[in-house]
């Protein structure tokens, strides 16, 4: 505990220290992770500035440290002082290093200005093997039938700094295998490294305080709390944070070896908050949602929820084909064009269109011009939940801000739709386009039968409902899973998102029909692609000024919304 | 002729003496905290400065300085803990006190708060010790009544309270960081340092002071002869006296207060003032000269003492084990430690393999198995010895032994229960190998 040395080398705010040989400027405090509160810059940290990666299990950026693991242990010196409390120096003026006799985990130790750290000598190797040893003498090593294989921190540390072969020559200690601690988390105690990484987070982010360690020494093992399900929104994180086997996703286990899926990067619509995150699919089916780090949304982390909220995108009652029930044309042409006839002969005034702020900026887009070309009011459906104070928003629309940006609603979403309804009742409006919106939902209370006052209902959407049972013509759309575009999160995020699968039968994103149809009317093709769609909305529109599609990266743009 | 030299344990062996206040205030009990309370608590302090104590719970650590390193202006409240959760095998002695003279602790404790701004202060006892619990909380509410406790003690201006929490039963907590989680109300699991310095980051991240019974006790006498006087005991740097408790193969087993350094093992385990020798026709094999954790000697081993860059100076000489004197920095020196006071005489009776064997299995029972070298290493040791001393010994075993017990200490675990589980191993098995290479053949 010695009082801290005056910085000899830089400003204030920074010290430099040497990793490995090389020199390297860290700022002197960082953020720490839950409270944000600034906490002394640590070695691991001042590694990572370095590029120096030091292996680890319990520590992890985003979760209080805990250091328990020992795997991250490095060796370091420090400038030495003289009586008179200044650096010594070497003949050639450079500090005298005192080397530490003990290593120091890198995860918690400060760093001091002028410290060395060594990462990659005889002794610290040794303690990795060590740790290696130790963490794998009561482990299954059953990698072959383990669902984490693939993605294991234990298999990849194990081949970068473990040896062959084990002088452990004893029986192992057996532990409860196949636990419930939660409807979605299970739990193989023999698997699991002890790391705390799934405490931390459930006590520290989900603040949840549901998980613990029971019994002691080797017979350590996690459970849930006497009588209490591990069972708050945001339990599959821990599937995340668990470096190896021990917890598993009850969803995702034995469904898939994760080296066989693709994974593109999207977002997840079940809310305004716009959680990024990876698809996992293989042969054009999705197998499960990963979170994709992005500080600015939603760190590493996602809710329960949204991630399992997947399924319904391979369900085999989607709308595949095109439709116009009293023509029978089932051909995207024909239906199309008989889309466009309609639209076309109907009065001024008599058209309006009922919007979702679940379509993507550049499928508003599309429909504000459509809404224009017809001078066709139109607005979209709000759906409002409880906020949790974590990452779901009480918007469970993941793009209002876009609905409002490109004018489809207006600055309360849905304080149309009575005035739109009385239109169809008085029998102003006879032709409502509808896209992805069911509008039978007793939550909207609008009147029964109002659907049945229309002349024509054009209904563009991906699974069938009361609606699309009403409608003349049906217009078979995609998951935003199988297309691209953008969303704009609550708090103004702009956010792009990628195909993950393809959509299924003629099923087509809805800026292609909406093109379709624009074309047929206006006799001008608007462009095609996401990019230049988007491109356009941003150029036509104050907010997004001097954005484009390129600009947004894969962590999106605050905007002022 | 060695002898006792007795401060705390004065009155122990006193016939008549009692645990009561009334008892304690008869023999002049908490005539040092009158006193002390005349003078400020800098002054205290630094009088336990002079004093050149050093801590009694195992680690030996000066306790002025540890004093000297609590965060006084963090505006927080300071706490002070008193350790009382004895639990390393072989060690006795603070149960002694609470027992016999609970009232001298407590005064010890309300000295020590008061140098230290301390105004709330536990007493950790571990959760086996339930009549001793009963005794000091017995003894707080006599102290309370007197007006030795509570608000304006003594009718002057200073507030302290003392509270008693027992430990679950967990050596573990005897950590003082481990300690302060279980008094928390939380898992023993030791915190990690940095940052977590108690001096600093303690009770409820709060600056806290974790001081041993003994210490505390110590504290009392510094108080009441003045740091000079108690430094005029022991030697430089091994101050004062203390408690050591002899168990084993010796005639008298107990606990003795020695002055520091004034004794040697001989003395302790030969002299009739202590041990009063081994069995009848039993010799010295070893002696495990600090608690269970702490490396044993072999009865015939010679050890390098002096020379340069060693603790204990002089010249430079070979010294045998029965010779050395008993205090903190020779037996640092000599390779081992004095730790908590624990001697464990074994004769030539003993199974070196089982000896190792049981407090291997004593110390994989109480990893706590917060970090990794010494949850898994602490219970593969105890494997291993379980089999060696069962007859299923293999070859390597005594390698392997060594092996896992170099990969466990120096620094590479969060708390020292990592040098107490492996010293044991690396001390008995490289001292005594031949007897565990015999067990190999699984005899």
């Amino acid at each position: 505990m010695s009082s801290t040395t005056p910085s000899q080398t830089t400003a204030a705010d920074t010290l430099t220290v040497r990793v490995n040989g090389r020199e390297v400027v860290v700022p002197r405090t960082m953020p720490e992770a839950v409270s944000g509160k600034a906490v002394p810059t640590t070695m691991i940290q001042a590694c990572e500035a370095a590029g120096v990666t030091v292996p680890h299990y319990c520590y992890h950026p985003k979760l209080p440290v805990a250091g328990n693991c020992r795997m991250c242990l490095v060796e370091f010196g420090t400038p030495a002082l003289g009586p008179d409390r200044q650096p010594l120096l070497n003949p050639d003026g450079s500090p005298v290093i005192r080397q530490s006799p003990r290593p120091a985990i890198a995860c918690a130790t400060p760093v001091s200005p002028g410290m060395e750290i060594y990462t990659d000598t005889d002794g610290v190797h040794a303690m990795r093997r060590a740790v290696m040893e130790f963490l794998l003498i009561n482990h299954p090593l059953d990698c072959p039938i383990c669902d984490q294989a693939g993605e294991c921190k234990l298999q990849e540390y194990a081949l970068d700094h473990g040896q062959a072969a084990s002088g452990f020559d004893e029986v192992k200690v057996h532990k409860p295998k196949t636990v419930d601690l939660g409807p979605r988390i299970l739990l193989d105690a023999e698997r699991c490294i002890l790391c705390s990484r799934c405490i931390r987070f459930t006590r520290d982010i989900a603040r949840d305080d549901a998980l613990g360690i029971i019994n002691r020494g080797s017979y350590n093992t996690i459970a849930a709390y006497p009588g209490r399900q591990f069972d708050n929104n945001y339990t599959l994180n821990t599937a995340d944070l668990c470096p190896v086997g021990a917890l598993t996703s009850k969803d995702f286990r034995f469904r898939m070896r994760v080296w066989f899926l693709k994974e593109s990067k999207s977002l997840c619509a079940g809310c305004g908050t716009g959680c990024n995150l990876l698809v996992g699919s293989r042969e054009n089916r999705i197998h499960r949602f990963t979170p994709r780090q992005n500080d600015a949304v939603n760190s590493c982390w996602m809710c329960d929820e949204g991630r399992l909220n997947y399924r319904w995108v391979g369900r085999g009652d989607r709308l595949k084909s095109p439709l116009n029930r009293r023509s029978g044309a089932t051909e995207w042409g024909t239906v199309l064009d008989e889309t466009a006839d309609l639209l076309r002969n109907a009065s001024r005034g008599s058209v309006a269109v009922i919007g979702s702020a679940r379509a993507t900026c550049e499928e508003l887009f599309l429909l504000k011009k459509l809404c224009q070309h017809l001078g066709a009011r139109s607005d979209c459906v709000p759906r409002e939940g409880e906020a949790d104070g974590l990452l779901v928003s009480d918007d469970r629309n993941p793009n209002s801000h876009g609905a409002r940006l490109t004018g489809v609603c207006f600055t309360e979403i849905g304080i149309n739709l009575p005035y739109l309804a009385n239109d169809i009742e008085a029998g102003k409006i006879r032709t409502l386009l509808v896209l992805g919106e069911d509008l039978t939902k007793p939550e909207l209370e609008l009147p029964t039968d109002l659907l049945g006052r229309l002349e024509n209902l054009i209904v563009g959407d991906i699974l069938p409902n009361p609606t699309v049972d009403q409608a003349h013509i049906v217009l078979p759309g995609c998951a935003h899973l199988e297309k691209r575009g953008t969303f704009i999160n609550v708090n103004g995020r702009v956010q792009r998102f990628f195909k993950a699968v393809e959509p299924p039968g003629q099923a087509m994103p809805e800026t292609g029909w909406l093109g379709g149809l624009l074309e047929r009317l206006t006799g001008e093709a608007p462009a095609r692609s996401a990019e230049a769609l988007f491109n356009q909305l941003a150029e036509a529109t104050p907010a997004l000024k001097g954005l484009t599609w390129a600009a947004l990266g894969d962590q999106g743009v605050t905007v002022e919304v | 002729m060695a002898e006792e030299h007795r401060l705390i344990t004065k009155q122990f062996r006193e016939a008549g003496y009692t645990p009561d206040l009334d008892c304690y205030l008869r023999h002049g009990g908490y005539d040092t905290l009158r006193r002390a309370l005349r003078v400020t608590p800098e002054q205290l302090r630094n009088e336990v400065g002079v004093s050149g104590l050093r801590g009694r719970g195992g680690a030996g650590f000066s306790c002025g300085l540890k004093w000297s390193l609590v965060d006084r202006r963090s505006g927080k409240p300071i706490y002070l803990v008193c350790n009382a959760d004895e639990s390393e095998p072989g060690t006795f002695k603070d149960r002694q006190i609470i027992h016999l003279d609970p009232h001298q602790l407590i005064e010890g404790m309300i000295l020590a708060c008061y140098a230290n701004d301390v105004h709330l202060a536990f007493i950790y006892i571990r959760g086996e010790f339930a009549e001793g619990a009963r005794i000091l909380n017995l003894a707080l509410t006599e102290a309370r009544a007197k007006g030795f406790l509570g608000k304006g003690i003594l009718g002057g201006t200073y507030d302290l309270d003392i509270h008693v929490h027992r430990g679950a039963g967990a050596y573990i907590c005897g950590e003082e960081t481990g300690l302060l989680e279980s008094l928390e109300g939380k898992r023993p699991y030791p915190r990690v340092k940095p940052p977590y310095y108690p001096a600093v980051l303690g009770l409820y991240q709060c600056p806290t002071i974790v001081n041993n019974v003994e210490t505390l006790c110590a504290v009392k006498h510094v108080l009441a002869m003045g740091g000079t006087e108690y430094a005029k005991l022991g030697r430089p740097n091994n101050t004062g006296t203390r408690l050591v408790c002899l168990s084993g193969h010796v005639q008298q087993p107990g606990y003795f207060e020695i002055e520091v350094g004034a004794v040697t093992f001989r003395d302790l385990i030969f002299d009739p003032a202590f041990g009063g020798g081994l069995r009848e026709d039993r010799t010295l094999k070893a002696i495990i000269p600090g608690g269970a954790s702490a490396k044993v000697f072999r009865a015939d081993e010679k050890v390098t003492l002096g020379g340069p860059g060693l603790e204990g100076a002089g010249p430079k000489r070979k010294v045998d084990v029965l010779d050395l004197p008993y205090d903190f920095t020779t037996l640092t020196a000599a390779g081992s430690m004095s730790g908590s006071g624990g001697i464990i005489v074994l004769d030539d009776s003993t199974d070196i393999v089982a000896a190792l064997a049981n407090l291997s299995e004593f110390f994989a029972h109480e990893s706590c198995g917060q970090c990794t070298p010494c949850r898994e290493g602490s219970l593969w040791m105890a494997k291993i010895l379980r089999r060696l001393g069962s007859g299923q010994g293999r070859a390597g075993d005594a390698d392997q032994l060594l092996h896992i017990a170099d990969n466990i200490p120096g620094g590479r675990t969060i708390c020292a229960f990592g040098e107490a589980c492996s010293w044991p191993v690396q001390s008995f098995v490289g001292k005594f190998k031949a007897e565990f290479e015999t067990k190999e053949a699984g005899v």
